[in-house]
C-alpha cells in the first residue's frame, strides 16, 4: 500500500524517465560512478573543516539520488526516509574518517544502502540474505521470447512506465534486486558494489546476472507486441 | 558457444568485460541464433531503461524533516 501512494504521488509531479538510447548504442555506463561533480572534493574538503554550508550542499545535490536509492532497496516508504535520513547524518558524523581516495558519492551510497539493507532484513528476516552462494545456472534460460518491437518503450507515457518498473523491480528477489540497484541503477562499478555489500565480485556478477534476465522476462509481459498484462 | 553459454555471458557481454576471443565467439553464435539475439538486446534495453530512470524529486514534508534532521545534528556540532 505504501509503494502504492508512493507511485501515485510520484506520478503526479514529476517525469520519470527520459528517452532510451537505440538497442545498438554502446553501453554508457560501466565506468566506476560518474555521478559526482567535480567540485565535490572542494565541498567536502570545506566540510570536512566545518563549513556546515558545504555540507548542505552536498546533502542539496544527492538527497533525491539517495532516496531512490533506499526507496529502491526497501520498498517501502517510510524505511526509505529513514534510512535516507541516518545515512545523511551518519555522513556527517564520520566526515572526519572519510579518505578522499574515493568520492565522496559512492562513500555516501555504501552508507545509505546499507542503512536500507538494516531495514529490509527487519521487515524479512527470512527471506533475504546475500551471503548464500546461488547454485547452478538450470534456471537461466530464458522460458518467454517474444518480439517486442521497434521502441517498446515510447509506446507508454512516462507516467505508465514508471509503473511498470516499479511493479517489476518491486517483484525482484531483494537480494538480487539490490545488486541490480547499485549497480544499473546507482551504476556503482561491480568493485564498488562488492565493497558496499560486503560480498565478492562473483557473487555481484552472477546476482545482477539473474537480476537483469528476470527483469528481462517480467518487462516481456508488458512489452511484447500486442500483449496485455 | 551454444546458447546456454551465450546466456552465462550476457552480463559480461553487454558490459563490454568480456575477452576478445570470448566475445567473437559470442558474437558468431548471434548471427545465426535469432533467439540469443532477441534476448541479448531486449537485456541491453532492460538495463538501459532502468539506468535511464531519473532520480526521484522528494516529496516536500521528506525533503523538511530531512533539512530540519541536517540542521539539528549541524547545531549540536557547533555547541
Amino acid at each position: 500500500m505504501l509503494c502504492a501512494t508512493f507511485i501515485q504521488l510520484k506520478a503526479r509531479t514529476e517525469p520519470q524517465f527520459g528517452l532510451l538510447y537505440p538497442l545498438s548504442a554502446p553501453n554508457p555506463h560501466r565506468l566506476p560512478s560518474t555521478v559526482a561533480r567535480d567540485d565535490e572534493h572542494l565541498l567536502v574538503a570545506a566540510a570536512k573543516r566545518g563549513d556546515t554550508h558545504a555540507f548542505e550542499e552536498l546533502v542539496n545535490r544527492y538527497e533525491a539520488k539517495i532516496y531512490r536509492l533506499t526507496m529502491n532497496i526497501t520498498r517501502n516508504r517510510e524505511d526509505a526516509e529513514d534510512a535516507m535520513q541516518d545515512a545523511f547524518l551518519k555522513s556527517y558524523s564520520h566526515l572526519k574518517d572519510f579518505q578522499q581516495d574515493s568520492r565522496f558519492y559512492t562513500w555516501l551510497v555504501r552508507i545509505a544502502a546499507n542503512e536500507a539493507l538494516m531495514r529490509l532484513r527487519k521487515r524479512r528476516p527470512n527471506q533475504f540474505s546475500l551471503d548464500e552462494p546461488i547454485e547452478g545456472d538450470e534456471d537461466l534460460m530464458p522460458r518467454e521470447l517474444e518480439d517486442w518491437g521497434p521502441s517498446p518503450e515510447q509506446r507508454f507515457a512516462q507516467t505508465e512506465m514508471h509503473e511498470i518498473l516499479s511493479s517489476v523491480i518491486d517483484k525482484l528477489e531483494p537480494d538480487f534486486r539490490v545488486v541490480f540497484v547499485l549497480r544499473d541503477v546507482e551504476e556503482l562499478s561491480t568493485e564498488e558494489t562488492a565493497k558496499a555489500l560486503g560480498i565478492s565480485i562473483p557473487a555481484v556478477k552472477s546476482r545482477l546476472l539473474r537480476a537483469r534476465l528476470k527483469l528481462r522476462e517480467k518487462l516481456n509481459r508488458y512489452f511484447r507486441q500486442g500483449g496485455t498484462n | 558457444m551454444n546458447c546456454k553459454g551465450v546466456i552465462r555471458e550476457i552480463s559480461n557481454y553487454i558490459d563490454g568485460e568480456l575477452e576478445l576471443p570470448a566475445k567473437q565467439e559470442l558474437e558468431r553464435h548471434l548471427e545465426h541464433c535469432g533467439e540469443c539475439n532477441l534476448v541479448v538486446n531486449q537485456t541491453r534495453l532492460t538495463v538501459e531503461i532502468f539506468c535511464d530512470s531519473k532520480p526521484i524529486e522528494l516529496p516536500g514534508e521528506v525533503k523538511s524533516r530531512l533539512h530540519d534532521a541536517l540542521r539539528r545534528k549541524l547545531s549540536e556540532r557547533g555547541n
